[in-house]
């Protein structure tokens, strides 16, 4: 291929990379001016710099505080990530290391559980939780989120752990190895990086997740995203704070999507791609 | 729902007679799986159930002493209701437009970013962003910061080349919401198939190269036959997830200006008017087209995976 349409084709891949970057960039750009610079007509590319927006999103101007939702978003997607790990480690092991019978019509089960929408079962938990008391209580997302994730943990982790030659889980036993010494010493080590990717993947869902959240919690309970609905309708000059918000709001899964980067395909295929 | 799919894979032998210490082996291996069998069970099938017993009611969250079975009856409001059937309109037509054109622009981007050239890493980074802006922010973004009409990008930048300044969302509001769905979705489309891009035969690429084939004919010959199931799984996978899209409906047009889809109306019909049993019927129907699109996923994940099995 001609040296011309090798560069010409690597020059449009960054062309590509920018265009789909540009509203994130023009995103933070906003975050940092002052409202009045932030709403102009042309844009105002060169105004000066200030953390005004951050300010008055943290609540310095005598709106809510962002931090109780912060809080609450870390609490559900850190415990149900946590959740999902107990039971999706032994669960893998058993679809894969030591299999149960019909261990395949056992993982499409969990997948299929992946593909009943949300909506299909929101009213009657929200019935459930209005009877129970559980409305507005952040320990009901965890478990719902928890449901949401452990399909995608189970496929995911079943792959990674199959991936380890049985060989060497033989080799350890023959050695004389316990169990609790061949999970400790031979599989963990293996399988780490696996593991870690999927908490963050399952990480990254709950921490977006929507429809729920606004459907169940109210005042105590509120999560992130709920929050920033609250930025759905317009008031006045208020451009700089959204772009802080989302902006804050969005770095944990920034953080964490790049984190897994090269995991990320294999958990979003629910473990069919690799 | 449960599993449609069976992938023919050798299981562990099993015993004919099994004598009681067999029997409680096979409980010793099934225990580290009943925990997550279990917790799915209850938390996933048990309220999907009761969706389908409430949707046989008339149920009025505002009446509750009126509550009677009416067998299928809201069913056949819900399919000739023209609010409720535009919205099953506005989700086919949300679904198919953002899963064409996500998978179209995932084509041409994991295409451009196959070849080696100076920063790929960091334009792959670049390309993978959109898809960690969380939803709701993301909408957020369209709607205020790009569409507005007064200040929002997309007229400013029009302002430069002395073009109109059209109101986005007024005047176009499906495919504004469509736009901000394909930006964030055409990074997944993109790294499924740059996987299935990096998982090419490069021998046999190279003997067709060889054998004088041209770059378009081993593109259509080898590459696309190769990445068909790629695609597939895009298409499927990106439907699954844009079907039941809520956020980004809610956020930018709140239901409005016809762009309520079948999640949204859900959610209005039980959160705003109350009607649990229509909502619930609504609920069904989703599920309903779920399983269709879901039957063709899990036949194209278990032969992806039947694949993998044998391979290993």
């Amino acid at each position: 291929m001609s040296v011309v349409r090798r560069n010409g084709l690597g020059l449009l891949a960054w062309l590509a990379g920018i265009v789909f970057f540009l509203p994130i960039a023009w995103m933070a750009l906003t975050s940092f001016h002052s409202e009045s610079d932030a709403a102009t007509n042309p844009p105002s590319f060169a105004a000066s710099l200030t953390l005004d927006g951050y300010r008055e999103f943290f609540g310095a101007g005598g709106g809510a505080s962002p931090w109780p939702a912060l809080i609450n978003s870390t609490v559900a997607s850190v415990a149900s990530t946590l959740l999902v790990l107990v039971l999706a480690l032994p669960a893998a092991y058993a679809l894969s290391i030591n299999r149960v019978r019909k261990w395949t019509d056992v993982l499409f089960f969990f997948l299929s559980t992946k593909m009943l929408p949300v909506v299909a079962g929101l009213l009657p938990i929200y019935l459930f939780a209005k009877n129970a008391g559980m409305l507005d209580n952040i320990w009901l997302l965890v478990i719902l989120y928890t449901s949401m994730n452990l399909p995608i943990a189970v496929w995911m982790m079943q792959s990674f752990l199959a991936e380890i030659p049985v060989a060497v889980i033989e080799a350890a036993r023959v050695d004389g190895a316990r169990l609790p010494t061949v999970l400790t010493r031979v599989v963990a080590p293996i399988a780490l990086p696996g593991i870690a990717a999927t908490a963050l993947i399952c990480f990254i869902f709950s921490w977006n997740e929507l429809l729920f959240a606004r459907v169940l919690t109210g005042v105590v309970a509120e999560t992130a995203p709920v929050f920033l609905t609250g930025f759905i309708t317009s008031q006045g000059l208020f451009l700089a704070k959204v772009c802080a918000a989302s902006l804050v709001i969005s770095l944990p899964v920034l953080a964490a999507g790049f984190a897994a980067q090269d995991k990320l395909v294999q958990g979003l295929s629910l473990g069919a791609v690799k | 729902m449960t599993a449609t799919t069976t992938a023919p894979v050798a299981t562990t032998p099993v015993r004919t007679t099994r004598p009681p210490s067999a029997r409680l082996r096979a409980w010793a291996t099934r225990a580290p799986l009943l925990p997550a069998l279990i917790f799915m069970i209850v938390v996933t099938q048990l309220p999907f159930v009761a969706t389908l017993v409430i949707s046989f009611f008339d149920w009025n969250a505002l009446y509750p002493d009126a509550r009677h079975f009416t067998g299928l009856d809201n069913y056949q409001e819900v399919l000739t209701d023209a609010d409720l059937r535009h919205s099953v309109w506005t989700t086919v037509l949300l679904t198919v437009a953002v899963v064409l054109a996500s998978l179209v622009l995932g084509l041409v981007l994991a295409l451009l970013l196959d070849r080696k050239f100076r920063g790929r890493g960091v334009v792959r980074t670049l390309l993978i962003a959109p898809f960690l802006v969380v939803p709701v922010a993301a909408a957020l973004l369209w709607k205020h910061v790009l569409y507005n009409p007064e200040y929002g990008l997309f007229n400013g930048l029009l302002h430069y080349v002395g073009g109109p300044q059209p109101d986005w969302i007024s005047s176009t509001p499906l495919l504004a919401v469509e736009a901000s769905l394909v930006w964030q979705w055409t990074p997944f489309m993109m790294l499924i198939l740059l996987a299935g891009l990096q998982s090419r035969d490069h021998e046999q690429i190279e003997a067709a190269r060889v054998d004088g084939a041209s770059d378009w004919q081993i593109f259509v010959h080898l590459t696309l036959p190769h990445l068909r199931r790629y695609l597939e799984l895009g298409a499927l996978l990106g439907s699954i997830y844009i079907v039941q899209n809520f956020d980004a409906v809610f956020t930018i047009t709140s239901g409005g200006l016809g762009t309520a889809n079948l999640p949204y109306t859900v959610y209005q019909s039980f959160y705003q008017a109350h009607e649990n049993g229509l909502a619930s019927a609504a609920g069904v129907l989703v599920v309903i087209g779920s399983i269709i699109i879901a039957t063709f996923a899990l036949r194209v994940v278990s032969s992806l995976f039947r694949e993998e099995v044998s391979r290993a």
